[in-house]
Order: C-alpha cells, then structure tokens, then sequence
C-alpha cells in the first residue's frame, strides 16, 4: 500500500481566530487545497479516485482553538527527498511558510519535520491532549473564578463521574472520570487547565465545563488546545513535537487580526 | 470603520456550520471605505453554500473593488438559527468579508437567480434595518437593488426595490456608482454649506432611471381594468413612466467576453458549496432556441471567450485556488467552438505543471447536449470513475420535442446512451419536464418508454446499467414564446407525475424522481406575477416563510392563506392562459426580443414546427443582434460534428428509432 511513499512530513500548526469555526472536515480539505497550491509532491491512493496520503490527528472541535495541532503528509518516492540531505533543512523550513501562506489567515505551521512512513499515525500515538478553558466569567452572574479550585478538587476527589450522551438516536450514559489525567487551574485562577485522555470515547471540553460547573453556558467557554502527548520509547510522556518559540501562546485575539505583521505576514499577499 | 465581529462572535457557537459566515476565503477583499465611494454589499438571498459559487457575484464584486469611486463587500442569507440570534441580540446582516453592518452601505445589491428566494430578499433588506417597502426608506437608507435572470420580471418586487438591473451587469455598476457617487459628493457638499438643497434620494433614482438598463419601478405608473368575464382579477390596462424616463428599459449586453476576464481572483471558500470547483465561463448566450428557456432567451446572443482565455483562466484558477476540479460552464458546453482543443490543452497544461505523475484534474462539463460527440468528449475528461451522466432530452416524444424546439432525434438520443454504456458509464440520468404546452399522456408516458429504452441498451453492455429518471413541472417565464401558457396545475402535476410512476414501477433499472409540483406553483405565482403580487409576498414573509427553495420551510398553503387574504386569485396568476392581446407586467421590459417574434415562435410551437440555431444559420430576425447593434462571437461557421440538435439534420426523421433497436425487449 505504502509503495509509492518516500518520506513522511509531520507538521505543528496552530489554528486561531476565526478560523476556529472551520469543521475538522473542511479543515481537511483545506490542507488538501493548500498543499496542491504550494505544489507538494504528495503520495497519492491507488484507485479510480485517488486521494492524497494525509494523516489528520484527533479532531479539535469546531469553534476550539489550538496552538498543537498536527498533520501528517506523505510524500511521493519519485520526489527524491532525503532528510538526511543537507538542504532538508532549509527544505522544511520553507514547506512551513508555503503552507502558511496557502492556508487561511488563522492556521499558522510552526514547524515540519521528518517521520518514518512505518511508524504509527497521530490517532494511534497520541494518548493524551492539554486543554485550556477560559471565559468563565463571561458565561452569567455567579460564576466566579475561585468555582474553579472547588470544581477541580470535586472532579478529582470523585471516583465516577457520568456523563449523558446521545449516540446514533440512543441515550447512554458514560463514566468519564477515568478519562481525566489531570485538572487544574491556571496559576490566574481564571482558567482551567485540563489533561484528558484520549483512548475510548474522549470527553470532549465542553463536557467537562458541564461537569465542573452544572448548568454553566458551555458554548460560552472559549477552548484551546495546547499540546498532544505520545509516550517516546522509553515510556515518558512528550508533546508529538515540541513547540518552537513562535508557536507560543499568546493573546487569543492576536490571529483574529486580518491584515498581519511578523510571523504571519505571508497573508500580505491579500489585497 | 465599523465591525460587529466581537458580538456576532459569541453567537457562532450557537448556530450550525459557522463557518459559513467568518468570510477569509482565498480571494476575498478588504476594501477601504471612504466617505465618497459608493459602498456596494452584493447579496444572495439564499445560503452561503448555494450563494458563494455564484458567478456573477463573484464578477461584480472585483469590477467594482477595481474602480476608484467604489467598495464592495458580500453578504449571504443567515440561516434561521443565526437570523434569530442576530434578532435576540439587536444585530443586523453584515458583510462576511469585514462584518460590517449593512447599514455602513449605499447600496444593498441582490442577485436574482430564482423566484422562490424573494421572500429572503424582504428578510434581508429587514434585518439590515431598512424599511422594506421603497417609499419609506428615507436618504440614508441603502439603495436596494436587483439584477440577475429573475429580474426581468421585478414587478413583484416593485414595492420592495429602489432599481432593477436588466441583463449583464459588467458595465452597468460602474454607470451606477459614478451615478451615486456624484450624488454622494454633491450631497456633501451640500452639508457642508447649509444643507439647502442638497439632492434627494428622489433625484438619484430619477438620474438612475437614465441609464441604459436600469429600471426604476416607483417612476412607472401601472393602471388596472375591470376583470374581464369570468376572471377574478383585473388585467394590467397600462403601464407610464413618470416624467423623463424612458418607456421601455432595454437590456444590457457585453459584446465581447474577452475583454471581461472575470473573476480574475476566483473566491475559494472554508467550508464546503454545492459547485465546489473553479468554474470559467466559457460563452454567454444560447441560440438553440428551446422555448421554455429563460435563459437561452434574455442573454442573447452567443458570445464565445476566446480559446486562449479559457486555457489562461483555467491554468491561473487552479493554482491560486488549489482546486483539482473545474468545470466550463455555459448554456450548453458541448457547443463551445474549441471545446476539444481547449480540454486538451487544460489537460496537457496540468500534466505539465504536476509535482509527481498522476496528480489528476477533473474538468467537469456541465449542460451537455444528447450526442455521441459529447459521450466522446466526456470520456476524454473523466478518464476515473465513470459512474453517471447527465442528459436533458426535457420531452418523451418527438412530437413534443418539436414544440418545445428541442430537436434532438430519437437516433441521436440512443446513439448518445449506447456509447456511454459502452464506454463504461453505468448510470445515465435523464431530464424531463412535465406540464408542457400541447402535452398529452401519451408524450408523458413517452418519458417511461425511452427510460426503458435506454435501460435495455445498457444492459447489453453492463448489469448494472440503470436509469434516473427526474421530472420537473413547467413554470412558464416571462420573456419566452411560452409567456403566453397556462401552467399546470399541482393537481395536473401530480397526475402526470402517477402516470409515470405507475409506468415505470415494473421497469427494473429504471429509478423516477420528481420535483414538488407545490414548489411549482409557488414558483409560478412570481415568475409571471404583477405588482399587486408583492403583497403575497410580502404576507408570506410576515408569516415566517422564509427560505422557501428549501423543502423544509416550504407550504404552499401558507401562499395560498396569503392569496386569499390579500384578496388576490392564485390560480388567476399561474394557470390562466393569457391572451393574445394582454399588457404583460413586464411589457415595458425589454431582453431585446421582438414581440411579434415571441408570438410568431408560440405559433410555430403550436404548429409543431421547429427553428434552427442562428448561429450557423442564417438569421431569423428575433430582435436583440439588429436592435443592440451586435452578433455572435463565434470562432467555428459550422454547426458541430455527430449530431447537433436540429441543426443541418433531418427532422423529417426525428422520431425514427435506430434499426438495431427495433424488435429489442418488445
């Protein structure tokens, strides 16, 4: 099946702004677009319909953010391309600001580096995600940030914790407690800051904001993604790829500006 | 600079698929408004989805962003959810491009592509906070605007719109917005004095009225008879203009679709659209002459983009949009001159700029006519999957096909079928209309019979061979020798639409679909609608009917309630016959067709007789080419190989069935 791919891209790019309401589906097409914009020899399905050979990671919800989201591309044999090449350097480096520039404003490549094509997909290796949620105060009278600290122990302290769920027309319902790792908020008080699993059924962020706070307007509370964890080969917890400085995160308004400076200038192009 | 991004923002949450109104599409444009630009906000009254791919949109949208004296953003109809947050919260319609609020526009444009959609018009000119009815809005109300197929009959829309744009819009919005821009700074000017004299938004519409093309309803008086014996409703006695405006507005036309490249920054959306490709237009205008068509009657006449304009456009689309689909779009592709050279060349243009081998483009033909040549040329395109095709033979019989003037033969038609199950093809779907002028049930069981036909000649060739039948009803449109019909009634429809389907239940591989005959209706009431119309409308609009193209949020008997309310007679405005003599609404409306020729072509409808095609034949005189002073920009003088609808064949022999088909299955 994998005859025609050389090498395996792995990239990290952040998706803020508005784009945050693009769906994962058109958020795949998207980078299928781009990719044939910035001409990357991409390795393709056999078959009637040939598909490009892409590798999307967990789904970020639409209307979440995320500065740690990761895309797999193969590449096609016949392109020639070696890591091991001197240039694969600079090669990467201008793959990520092609891509940025062929994507929309809002989805940034922070970095692109080599994968073997027979390791694992994004879906298999990671295990765990870190969420940010934040504008609690924004959701209604009474919620206040130190609800955070008390919920946060309560979640932690409980040895099940249901959630109701409707799947497919039928009602079930789901112990989650063992999907969350970790809780906490953030060193503000203001956010949560959440470590969930992602093996099973996941819990998605805006269950958990219904779990810490009941009744609370969740579609209020803004969502970011801020890292994907695999364990390496010796068993320790590491991001998919560690950030570079420029995928920091920053002010969530910063990538709603249109016509941009630094980093991003590559949408200049507009006019 | 006004944005209502960081309100309309917590609302996004809430709604379904949001990103349809986020904007930041790969070509979309950030103007910069300045007081003395005409600031255009184009509109589809329908979804993002169903409005993003819109051409002509797409065209104005950069015309205007080029010139100097204007801007112009885009705006799509909310969905219901969003419209009622958007009320909850005191927002008002805003342009996906910078979210600005309509009222930051003078002008709010809509295109007009099918009748269904008016009430949406009203919606939208509501939420962007204007009084819908024209002689309410007050000077610093936008100007509402209408243009598009529909346009050429606005008279159901007179009440609600300021102009109605008849035919291409091109060169007219730049006529408009040198017209209001004038009117912007004179009016500044007279602020900044004392005010006195400062012009009207009454004196604009009247400088409006004078441009070529331009209609302006509220200048035009109409007067109403007595009902004539045994009719319910007054037919229209007369129709004056008011004071310096012309009697007849006549439409506009390009003259050559060369000089007119657009869009030359194809908009390239987020989230995913109903023509999900690049599209260039590869001519304007048809003259097959087919006599329940619209279009092929007010965009007259055939103007072809040359060869090398379609290549250039196809190759520059692709790369800055990232598609690997386009689709050559017109009236009836097959007929465009070059149309074998032009898919080569796309196709060796992009094996040529291909990163690996075996990056495909998929060009995708649209409108195609019922040949073999087109089977062959399909192939040659879609060298993939060959799952369906499409043909439109639009009538069962060849008797009924001479009336309609689509004069494809019975040879052609299986010719066409044979060879595409033959060359791998395992679905054909066939177009037909039901409801047509003469039609009797033998011309509609003639549908079920060639279905069966087409069937059998596909299982000589695979077993999977089958055969979608989709029926519509004919609504007849203003400005076609069919103005003249009487439409069926829903009840006619759906008799018809039994015959069929009790015909066609025991033939296997033979699949009916049919289009709601109270959707036709409903579509009846507008396309030849008058005035008094827009009351109907405008009730149905109060009532919450919205959206009304969507079968969802579509009754009729919400219109049928408004009719009898407004004390208005439904069946007098669909399925009456009008006569002979009768003031149509848009009589003072002009697509350039003689009306002698509009009646003479009914005639010879009725007559069973055919005309061919004038652009390889001689001319016919039908008003626009000699009335406009110009002609087909056509590069080949003949009418293509392999069959050609009726033109330099013989139609003597049109209902004669191939040999090797006679005695197959029977």
């Amino acid at each position: 099946m994998q005859s025609n791919v050389g090498v395996r891209l792995r990239l990290r790019y952040s998706k803020r702004g508005k784009v945050r309401f693009v769906s994962h589906r058109d958020g795949a097409r998207l980078w299928e677009r781009a990719l044939r914009r910035a001409g990357l020899p991409v390795a393709s399905t056999e078959g009637f319909t040939p598909r490009p050979k892409l590798g999307f990671g967990l789904a970020l919800p639409t209307g979440a953010e995320s500065v740690a989201e990761y895309l797999d591309i193969d590449l096609h044999r016949d392109a020639g391309l070696d890591p091991a090449d001197p240039s694969w350097s600079s090669y990467t480096a201008e793959t990520a600001v092609a891509l940025t520039a062929a994507m929309p404003p809002g989805y940034d490549v922070d970095v692109v580096v080599a994968r073997d094509p027979a390791s694992g997909s994004l879906q298999e290796q990671v295990n765990s995600t870190t969420w940010e949620l934040s504008g609690w105060e924004s959701t209604g009278p009474g919620v206040e940030p130190e609800l955070l600290e008390s919920a946060t122990q309560r979640l932690l302290a409980a040895d099940e914790l249901f959630v109701e769920r409707e799947r497919k027309g039928r009602r079930r319902v789901d112990d989650v407690r063992p999907l969350i790792r970790d809780l906490r908020p953030d060193p503000t008080g203001r956010i949560l800051v959440a470590d969930l699993v992602t093996t099973g059924r996941a819990l998605r962020p805006s269950e958990l904001a219904e779990l810490a706070v009941p009744g609370v307007d969740a579609l209020a509370i803004r969502v970011l993604r801020t890292a994907q964890w695999v364990d390496d080969p010796s068993g320790e917890r590491v991001e998919v790829i560690e950030a570079t400085a420029l995928s920091a995160p920053s002010s969530p308004a910063a990538s709603d500006v249109l016509v941009t400076s630094g980093p991003a200038s590559t949408h200049g192009a507009r006019s | 600079m006004s944005s209502i991004w960081a309100d309309l923002e917590g609302l996004l949450p809430r709604v379904s698929k949001p990103a349809r109104y986020i904007g930041l599409e790969d070509g979309m444009q950030i103007p910069e408004h300045e007081p003395h630009r005409v600031a255009w906000l184009l509109a589809y009254p329908d979804t993002y989805e169903i409005g993003l791919p819109n051409q002509g949109l797409q065209i104005l949208y950069e015309i205007l962003n080029e010139r100097d004296d204007a801007v112009a953003e885009r705006t799509y109809a909310p969905w219901v959810d969003l419209d009622a947050e958007l009320r909850r919260h005191g927002l008002p319609l805003f342009s996906v491009d910078t979210h600005r609020p309509a009222s930051d526009f003078d002008v709010l444009a809509f295109n007009l592509s099918a009748e269904l959609v008016y009430t949406n018009v009203l919606n939208m000119i509501d939420l962007a906070g204007a009084p819908i009815r024209q002689v309410e809005r007050r000077d610093s109300d936008p100007f509402v605007i209408v243009g598009g197929h529909a346009a050429f009959n606005p008279e159901p829309l007179a009440d609600f719109i300021d102009v109605a744009v008849l035919g291409e819009g091109e060169e007219v919005v730049g006529e408009i917005s040198a017209v209001l821009h004038g009117w912007k700074a004179h009016r500044a000017a007279s602020a900044d004095s004392d005010g006195d004299g400062a012009p009207t938004r009454a004196d604009a519409l009247a400088a409006l009225a004078t441009i070529d093309g331009v209609y302006v309803p509220s200048r035009y008086e109409v007067t109403y008879a007595d009902p004539a014996d045994g009719e319910s409703t007054g037919r229209i006695a007369s129709v004056e203009p008011i004071a310096a405006t012309p009697e007849r507005v006549e439409k506009r036309t390009v003259a050559d679709l060369a000089d007119w490249p657009y869009p030359k920054s194809p908009l390239a959306p987020l989230t995913e659209v109903v023509h999900d490709r690049l599209s260039v237009e590869v001519f304007r205008g048809c003259t097959r002459g087919c006599r329940f068509c619209q279009a092929g009657m007010i965009t007259r006449p055939v103007r072809e983009r040359p060869a090398e304009q379609v290549r250039t456009m196809v190759a520059e689309g692709l790369q800055r949009t990232g598609y690997d689909e386009v689709s050559l779009t017109s009236l009836s592709t097959a007929d465009f001159s070059d149309v074998e050279p032009v898919v080569q060349g796309i196709l060796a243009d992009r094996e040529a700029e291909a990163p690996v081998a075996g990056c495909s483009t998929t060009i995708n033909l649209p409108s195609l006519r019922v040949d073999a040549f087109t089977v062959g040329l399909a192939g040659q395109v879609n060298s993939g999957r060959r799952s369906g095709l499409t043909f439109a033979p639009e009538a069962g019989t060849w008797r009924l096909r001479q009336v309609i003037n689509k004069l494809i033969v019975e040879e052609d038609l299986y010719g066409a079928v044979e060879s595409a199950f033959a060359q791998g093809w395992t679905r054909m779907k066939l177009y037909f209309l039901i409801g047509l002028p003469t039609e009797t049930d033998d011309d509609v069981l003639g549908i079920a019979r060639l279905a069966d036909r087409c069937v059998e000649l596909g299982k000589r060739h695979t077993h999977r061979a089958s055969v979608t039948v989709s029926v519509g009803g004919f609504v007849p449109k203003a400005h076609t020798p069919f103005q003249w019909f009487g439409q069926n009634t829903r009840e006619e429809l759906h008799r018809k639409v039994d015959l069929l389907r009790q015909a066609t239940r025991r033939m296997g591989g033979v699949n009916l679909k049919w289009h709601d005959p109270d959707a036709s209706t409903a579509e009846g009431i507008a396309s030849r609608g008058d005035r008094r119309v827009g009351a109907v409308i405008e009730r149905v609009w109060r009532d919450g009917g919205v959206f009304q193209e969507w079968g969802e949020h579509f009754d009729l008997e919400r219109w049928r309630a408004a009719f009898d309310a407004e004390g208005l007679d439904l069946d007098w405005y669909v399925f009456r016959h009008r006569a002979a003599d009768e003031v149509m609404p848009w009589a003072h409306l002009s697509a350039g067709l003689h009306p002698d020729f509009l009646w003479d072509d009914w005639q010879d409808a009725l007559a069973e007789s055919g005309v061919e095609d004038c652009r390889w034949t001689p001319c016919y005189d039908c008003g626009v080419c000699t009335g406009y002073g110009i002609e087909h920009v056509v590069a080949s003088p003949v009418a293509p190989a392999g069959g050609s609808q009726g033109t330099g064949q013989d139609l003597d022999r049109g209902h004669e069935v191939p040999v090797q088909l006679v005695g197959v299955g029977r």
